[in-house]
């Protein structure tokens, strides 16, 4: 398993507010391997941003902590990091996309500085060299005329744009590990379409291994090898693309498949929402956190959190119904019973 | 269906802003459709392409620049005082925003009952016990009514802002992006709550939204937006089935679907570039600088919107 790059375990993070404690991630485990793109699915408020942020450590602390688990990238636990060595780590190893480009970038800076930034912080080069190569980065992106796009400052750029220009700031030094916190939320299907092309684009190039955060499913069944699905701070299941889309086992998940309708069929049948709002993180609930919206709800749900069930290498999910004593319930997606 | 009367008809709307220094914005620039009674009307588009402002126009939020609109056989821009009443009673917007829309100083009793008070609908019990009626129309409850916006979720402003639309009882509702600020989960309950709305009262809805599979899912016929012109108009599966436009073709091929085994084999039509500013917009066809099959007659003419097959309306000088 020496191709694991980044490997989370037990991630526990809490915010210390006026009105108590945010339980915003409690307790998450996954891995991203070398040059594959994890998503993390959920809502908002799920903890999959904060999940993000803290692999970055961009979490103020405090209000923010960790309460207890590991992030090891490459053997390294991250979590145990220093500031002072984090700023080696951040925009090197790692680096991060945000969801959106008009407020992530510094409107006083022109585009071609900011990318020069890590490269003569991380690569040590010299100010030609790095000009050199931040228009190599505008012209991979895509930027038409990147000599003059160098010298302009983000307001000049369209949303798009500016997403390429993140992009570029963001793969300038060849990171290990590109985490995208919904990178293309902000933009227009025909420009997110240009982005998400591009970032598989590159990530073949690059050999990037990608955390890809995002609320929808159509990117996702695009780019994804695998997929975490996230409900009030917990993995509640994970498997490939092809395992969470066509033979999900979560309640939750097959209440986020059925919610959305599908530009390609062409009967009109009435949406299925998830009836009532995720729960309080103040006050997370003891069982399954999906329990109080979930129709196949039972007793043990709403007293006691189910373990992890495997039901193959790469698949698992947390829920009661996979229990034996469980009843058989006919799963919507597939048709099929346990 | 084809027996429904029309109840809006929108005829050359046009919508400037003047944007000094001697230039015009020209968010909507000659757009035309009808709206039948009880039917869903999508309008889509992507970001700045004159969709919403031709919602706000339509409803009066906006004074037009040129163009008309027929709201049940009345012109909407030559009203008296008394007539433009009955018009805003008649017509009503669900707003994108579920935190800017509602007034965070006033409590939902309020909020609702503002239209009712100014329309002089109902007083005192019977108000009350209308805004009762209404929240739990919406499906929220009875004890919500003394509250403020802040204290609800953004699924529940947006049936705030609902029951708002409702307390009137409108014939027309423009939406405008109703569900773009919500959660996936909840989305789909704000959707199904708009069309049990819809089978109850009759409703007939001008639908804008830049989610074309949500798009498909509501609207009975779909208009499609370019730099405030519509480029193709038809019925919604038909809009899917057969797009016609160069741009709804690229449109509809950027909407990834949520099914890995589809969008593997999926071809999809990029487009070079961002959509061009709407200030002094060339001549021609407002597509042709992003159009792959663009020819000298696509820059010199604006192409019409004209009727290719029955219900099918296309602005393409290359559709026969």
């Amino acid at each position: 398993m020496d191709n694991i790059l980044l490997d989370v375990r037990d991630l526990t993070v809490s915010f210390d507010t006026y009105a108590g404690e945010v339980q915003a991630v409690r307790g998450t485990t996954f891995h991203v391997k070398k040059g594959e793109t994890l998503a993390i699915v959920g809502e908002s408020g799920c903890g999959k941003s904060v999940t993000a942020q803290t692999i970055m450590q961009l979490i103020p602390m405090p209000p923010g902590r960790i309460k207890k688990g590991n992030i090891f990238f490459e053997g390294k636990d991250l979590a145990k990091f220093t500031d002072k060595q984090m700023e080696a780590v951040r925009g090197k190893d790692i680096s991060m996309i945000f969801q959106d480009p008009m407020t992530s970038l510094n409107p006083t800076m022109k585009v071609g500085k900011q990318i020069m930034e890590g490269l003569i912080k991380h690569q040590k080069m010299n100010k030609a060299e790095a000009k050199e190569r931040a228009i190599e980065m505008l012209r991979l992106v895509g930027m038409p005329t990147p000599e003059k796009r160098f010298e302009q400052y983000p307001h000049e750029f369209s949303g798009g744009m500016r997403q390429r220009a993140m992009i570029a700031i963001a793969l300038a030094c060849n990171p290990k590990l590109l985490i995208a916190d919904e990178p293309t939320t902000a933009l227009d299907v025909t420009i997110q379409a240009q982005i998400m092309e591009l970032m598989q684009d590159l990530q073949k190039k690059l050999n990037t291994s990608i955390i890809l955060i995002t609320h929808d499913l159509g990117v996702v069944a695009k780019v994804a090898d695998r997929i975490a699905v996230m409900y009030a701070g917990v993995i509640i299941e994970s498997g490939t693309a092809d395992e969470i889309f066509h033979n999900p086992q979560h309640p939750y998940t097959w209440g986020l498949l059925k919610s959305v309708p599908r530009l390609d069929l062409g009967q009109k049948e009435r949406l299925v929402p998830i009836d009532g709002t995720p729960p309080d993180l103040f006050a997370p609930p003891k069982g399954c956190p999906f329990a109080a919206r979930c129709e196949y709800a039972m007793k043990i749900c709403k007293e006691i959190h189910p373990e992890k069930t495997n039901l193959n290498s790469s698949h698992y999910v947390h829920c009661w119904l996979q229990h034996s004593y469980a009843p058989n319930v006919k799963n919507p997606i597939t048709g099929e019973g346990r | 269906m084809e027996e429904r009367k029309t109840l809006i008809e929108v005829r050359n709307l046009k919508k400037h802003f003047n944007v000094g220094r001697g230039l015009t914005l020209k968010a909507v620039d000659g757009i035309s459709f009808t709206i039948k009674e009880g039917e869903t009307l999508g309008l889509v588009g992507e970001s700045g392409c004159g969709k919403s402002t031709a919602g706000r126009t339509i409803i009066g939020l906006y004074d037009l620049t040129d163009g008309e609109i027929i709201f049940d056989g009345m012109d909407v821009s030559r009203l008296s005082k008394q007539e433009k009443r009955q018009f805003t009673r008649s017509a009503q917007m669900i707003f994108q925003d579920p935190y800017a829309s509602l007034n965070p100083r006033m409590t939902v009793t309020d909020i609702i009952g503002e239209g009712i008070d100014i329309h002089g609908l109902y007083k005192g019990e019977e108000r009350q016990k209308r805004i009762y009626n209404l929240l739990e129309l919406v499906g929220l409850r009875r004890e919500h009514a003394n509250r403020y916006p802040h204290e609800f979720s953004g699924g529940q402003r947006q049936r705030i802002g609902i029951a708002r639309a409702l307390a009137v009882e409108p014939k027309f509702i423009v939406c405008d992006e109703p569900i773009s600020a919500l959660d996936v989960s909840i989305q789909a309950q704000v959707v199904n709550l708009l069309e049990d709305l819809q089978d109850e009262f009759g409703l007939t809805y001008l639908f804008i939204a830049h989610d074309l599979s949500m798009v498909k899912h509501i609207s009975d016929r779909i208009a499609v937006m370019y730099l405030g012109a519509i480029v193709e108009l038809a019925e919604s599966n038909e809009l899917y089935e057969k797009p016609l436009h160069p741009y709804t073709q690229a449109l509809l091929s950027a909407v990834p679907i949520p099914d890995p085994a589809v969008e593997k084999g999926r071809k999809r039509i990029m487009l070079e570039g961002d959509v061009p500013s709407p200030i002094n917009p060339p001549p021609g066809c407002k597509f042709q600088g992003r159009c792959k099959m663009a020819q000298d007659i696509c820059r010199q003419k604006t192409p019409e919107l004209v009727e290719v097959t029955e219900g099918h309306f296309v602005a393409c000088h290359l559709v026969k």
